[in-house]
């Protein structure tokens, strides 16, 4: 098979993953005139699709033939997808020609499972291994790993890999079996609890070895610097409690990275054991949004979902959406609260906190300061207190405060009950700004 | 009023302004001009001072990068809104000026100093080399590429590219500035025209095949993608010559996926590991 017809395949087949992030990756470069490439610092997206996603990676299978029947999945043994296999000097070439061209910042490699995890990663690793010792490739690595595989072989993949991940797929294991019946929360947790050690492992040897002063340098030991997974949404009936809680789970228990929702979309060898409509793509946002507001703004997943509501509003972030049912711990007076308090203001992120916190040092807060640093007043105005501003008490209390905040009436039908943009047609329009 | 004329670069402004403020002028008094924009100009002589220089004028290095940052904009009035906050930094004695985000002249600052970023960033991300030959002296390969940056930032931006692609020589050609890389110096010289460039290299089609396969036709979000990928930079990206043809085939190939017949479950092949997979599955759940 040509080399072209093999990229097509391989791609396709790993575009389900949406992980694409090539940040958080250790410090190296090839100053040193051997090889080619550099990490660390903010990553890179080389180009965006027309799905909005970022392409910062080459992003391909190994191979696409699988033994495994996971049923959200192109790849599965019941698919009638065409096959094909690269072999690991192709994506080694490939990945060197991308990346001198500065289409990429890196590989993510993963495959579908043959024979056995052992033998699928050994394949996989054969790539890693190749583009770090035979070309000195600096560039960023993620391995995706079978929680099945040997911890010996995990290991070997974490020493080439800047990231390594393992999908949990769906928040449970009766959601699995179901679906995806050849997988294992429990194998899963186990190896994450495996990567998790070996990385915290890794750091404080690194630690270690810089502060021996003394000649020979102790060299640090390598290991990924970071894990994460991804959940798909939509494919089971798992609520966004559920999925969050999960979440929750792996960032305290197995300190992950990142966790990605992929809210399930139609492929193009559909299973009888899944749905037919997609979940509208804003669950996902609002997902993510969730996410970060459980990461860096101090909420846990009971108040973003309280039990007798198990899934995100929709039509209003999560945050707003938790400030109108608590209502009574508002207005905060911009002034006077603490760091916690701001970051629960409708409106505010963390950046212009930390401005708020900042510029109040030197004087009252007054809402023009806010809008100098962009901030929508629109928005805050009800929630707030500044020098200036103190809201209404009706306005706070107004039962129709929710109004305010909805979107337009036509932008709603566009954006929640149609897959937006509505037709191919409309949104080239958009572009060339032709009617 | 003097009038200082400078080359709109940072290490002329940063010349000039320290001239200045050792002599005490306040921030009203110059009217500062881009000599590749105004007739020349002479500096006028300046007017007697009547401050004390201060013996030694220290300002934090987060003002020297900002500075840089600043330079680099085109707005006109930048250099005098700097020489402003410089002068209140050390004259005006508000040392904490940097740290204050309501204040207007830092926070001017900084929105410029964020448009430069974001287009440092960009330039990293859309720069596309195109190889051009492998030098015979020295074996190594030579690329080359066409740039049009909103900023004058080439200075700031290449480094990056001499510590990721050290081990190739490269040229990044620009309209106002051109930079390049031998394996030893990165240089820099005065801008070129874009016909100075190839434009395509072999492997172009490879890299479309593969925007075009790792797009997902089911999920399509134009106004996503130009946010971050806005429409002045794709006449130099190679994938976007394929995105309107991306976008007007999407919604048949959805209509196609949801259109096909729904797969059958396949039994399980005869597999040694799947069996043991399977089988340490059943055993778990009798064991719970
Ligand atoms: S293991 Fe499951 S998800 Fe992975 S390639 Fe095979 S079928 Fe797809």
């Amino acid at each position: 098979m040509e080399l072209t017809r093999k990229l097509e395949i391989l791609a396709d087949a790993a575009k389900y993953d949406a992980s694409c992030a090539s940040s958080g990756a250790a410090r190296k470069d090839s100053r040193d005139g051997k090889g080619i490439g550099s990490t660390g610092g903010m990553g890179i997206c080389h180009s965006y699709t027309p799905d909005g996603r970022c392409v910062s990676l080459l992003k391909v299978l190994l191979t696409n033939a699988c033994l495994y029947d996971c049923h959200y999945c192109i790849n599965r043994r019941s698919s009638n997808v065409q096959r094909a296999r690269f072999t690991p000097e192709e994506v080694v070439q490939l990945t060197l020609d991308f990346y001198k061209r500065n289409y990429i910042e890196g590989l993510f490699l993963s495959s579908g499972i043959v024979r056995s995890a052992d033998f699928t990663m050994e394949q996989v690793i054969e790539v890693a291994r190749q583009l770090r010792e035979v070309h000195h490739f600096r560039g960023y690595i993620h391995l995706k790993t079978i929680p099945e595989a040997s911890q010996e072989l995990i290991e070997k993949a974490g020493r080439y890999a800047d990231r390594i991940s393992i999908n949990v797929e769906l928040p449970t294991q009766e959601g699995l079996d179901k679906l995806a019946p050849e997988k294992n929360l429990a194998n899963t947790k186990q190896a994450m609890g495996g990567i998790r050690a070996k990385i915290e492992e890794t750091v404080s040897a690194r630690k270690e070895a810089s502060q021996i002063r003394n000649a020979p340098r102790a060299k640090a030991p390598v290991f990924a610097t970071g894990q994460s997974t991804q959940m798909i949404v939509g494919a089971d009936e798992s609520s966004d409690a559920l999925v969050l809680a999960r979440a929750d789970e792996l960032y305290r228990d197995y300190r992950l990275r990142r966790v990605y929702y992929s809210g399930f979309s139609p492929i193009p060898e559909p299973s009888v054991l899944l749905p037919i409509k997609p979940p509208p793509l804003v669950r996902e946002h609002r997902l993510y949004q969730a996410d970060w507001l459980l990461r860096f703004y101090g909420f846990d997943v009971g108040e973003l979902l309280p039990r007798e509501d198990p899934n995100l509003d929709l039509e209003l972030d999560p945050k707003l959406a938790w400030a109108l049912r608590n209502r009574p711990l508002f207005p905060v007076d911009i002034n006077r609260a603490p760091r916690e308090l701001l970051w629960r203001i409708p409106g505010l992120g963390t950046v212009n906190v930390e401005r708020i916190v900042a510029a109040r040092r030197h004087s009252r807060l007054r809402l023009i300061d806010l809008q100098r640093m962009r901030v929508s007043l629109k928005k805050v105005l009800p929630f707030i207190i500044a020098a200036d501003h103190t809201p209404r008490v009706a306005v706070l209390e107004a039962a129709n405060l929710r109004h305010r905040f909805l979107p337009a009436p036509r932008q709603l039908e566009l954006n929640f009950n149609a897959p937006p943009p509505a037709t191919p047609q409309d949104a080239l329009m958009a572009l060339s700004g032709q009617l | 009023m003097i009038t200082a004329t400078i080359q709109p670069t940072f290490s002329a402004w940063r010349g000039q302004a320290r001239e200045l403020l050792q002599r005490g002028i306040r921030p009203e008094h110059v009217d500062w001009c881009d000599a590749t924009q105004t007739p020349a100009l002479l500096m006028e002589e300046p007017a007697a001072y009547t401050a004390r220089p201060p013996t030694d004028i220290k300002v934090p290095a987060e003002f020297l990068n900002l500075a840089a940052s600043v330079c680099a904009h085109t707005d006109a009035r930048r250099f005098a809104i700097l020489y402003r906050l410089l002068y209140r930094l050390t004259w005006g004695g508000e040392r904490h000026l940097l740290s204050h985000p309501a204040d207007p002249d830092t926070r001017q600052c900084q929105v410029w100093a964020k448009a430069i970023g974001r287009d440092i960033h960009k330039m990293h991300a859309f720069v596309r080399f195109r190889l051009i030959g492998v030098d015979e002296a020295t074996q190594r390969e030579q690329f080359v590429a066409w740039f049009e940056p909103e900023y004058r930032i080439v200075q700031l931006a290449t480094p990056f590219f001499r510590k990721r692609f050290a081990s190739m020589d490269w040229s990044i050609l620009t309209p106002h500035e051109c930079a390049h890389w031998d394996g030893q110096d990165l240089t820099f010289s005065p801008g070129v025209s874009q016909s100075e460039v190839p434009d395509a290299d072999a492997h172009d089609d490879l890299w479309r095949t593969y925007y075009r396969s790792i797009f997902n036709p089911a999920r399509l979000k134009v106004q996503a993608m130009q946010s971050e990928m806005p429409q002045k930079y794709w006449k130099n990206l190679p994938e976007a010559q394929i995105i309107h043809e991306l976008i007007s085939s999407s919604g048949e190939r959805m209509k196609q996926m949801i259109a096909t017949p729904e797969r059958p479950v396949k039994p399980m092949p005869d597999n040694a590991y799947l069996k043991k997979l399977h089988g340490r599955k059943r055993g778990a759940e009798g064991e719970g």
